[in-house]
């Protein structure tokens, strides 16, 4: 284990850090000085992630920063586009129907798994007024 | 009560009125949380290709283990007051996503399990989904057609 955290490579978590901090600016910019809804920019940096992920430029950012790319939506966006494309490849047209959901299941499937179990065993929040 | 002639005089009259939100101050906290998240799952990434895991699976395993931690954090209402600190800081990083599944399924919960909680999740989540996988199969037939 003390192997593990000298191998760490800190530089790659300070730009991890810096990354996925400055996504998270510009969407408080955007919920603070427009009218869009929080709602709005989680569908904004999917689709966002999506069209940078099939242009090929968020790779950049991928291999750049990391986690600080891949953690937020707009690499779950990439995660969609990159699966996509590697289906086309495999499987021609069929492929860009089965590659994206498939690269992104993981996710999908434990956020929906997750997340009845979660709202199973809590409680209703009683709202204080 | 004040009479308002226009639009555009009652959009002024709301500026002047409602609070100035801080944004410096919301902006620095988006940044220190979602920050700090990414860097959690850059640790569980490093921590899976230690084991040997291949990157891609590395990255689901990394989206895997950081939906589940929020979904449950949100169940136990300690996601929604990091939320309030955080604003964009928790909501971007994907542990927003899973958020934005739990909590409308808890609100709704008394309207039933199918209805209430199968189809309330979905609220906020729906609509990503719909977007993000319609883009992606979009993506893939321009792909398909270019290449």
């Amino acid at each position: 284990m003390s192997e593990f955290f000298s191998n760490i490579d800190f530089m790659q978590y300070l730009w991890c850090f810096i990354i996925g901090g400055v996504l998270c600016i510009i969407a408080q910019i955007l919920i603070d000085k427009t009218k869009l809804t929080p709602a709005r920019v989680l569908v904004l940096y999917v689709t966002v992630g999506t069209i940078l992920g099939g242009l090929g430029i968020y790779k950049y950012l991928v291999d750049f920063a990391g986690a600080g790319a891949t953690v937020p939506l707009t690499g779950f966006g990439y995660n969609l586009a990159k699966g996509a494309i590697e289906g086309v490849k495999e499987t021609g047209i069929i492929g860009a129907f089965t590659g994206g959901v498939k690269a992104a299941a993981g996710g999908i499937a434990a956020a929906i798994f997750f997340g009845y179990i979660a709202s199973l065993i809590s409680k209703p929040k009683i709202k204080k007024q | 009560m004040d009479n308002f002639e226009t639009t555009k005089q009652y959009q002024e009259y709301v500026d002047k009125k409602s609070p100035n939100s801080p944004i410096l101050k919301n902006c620095l906290c988006a940044f220190l949380v979602g920050g700090l998240i990414c860097c959690i799952g850059q640790l569980i990434l490093d921590i899976c290709k230690a084991r040997g895991l291949s990157i891609e699976l590395s990255g689901t395993v990394c989206s895997i283990v950081l939906i589940g931690l929020s979904a449950f954090l949100t169940g136990l209402n300690v996601f929604n007051k990091i939320g309030k600190f955080a604003g964009a800081g928790s909501l971007i990083p994907i542990t927003g996503f899973a958020n934005s599944i739990v909590s409308p399924a808890m609100e709704y919960k008394s309207e039933g399990y199918v209805m209430g909680v199968g189809a309330k999740m979905f609220t906020v989540a729906g609509p990503v989904l719909v977007y993000g996988i319609s883009a992606s199969i979009l993506v893939g037939l321009v792909y398909f057609i270019i290449m």
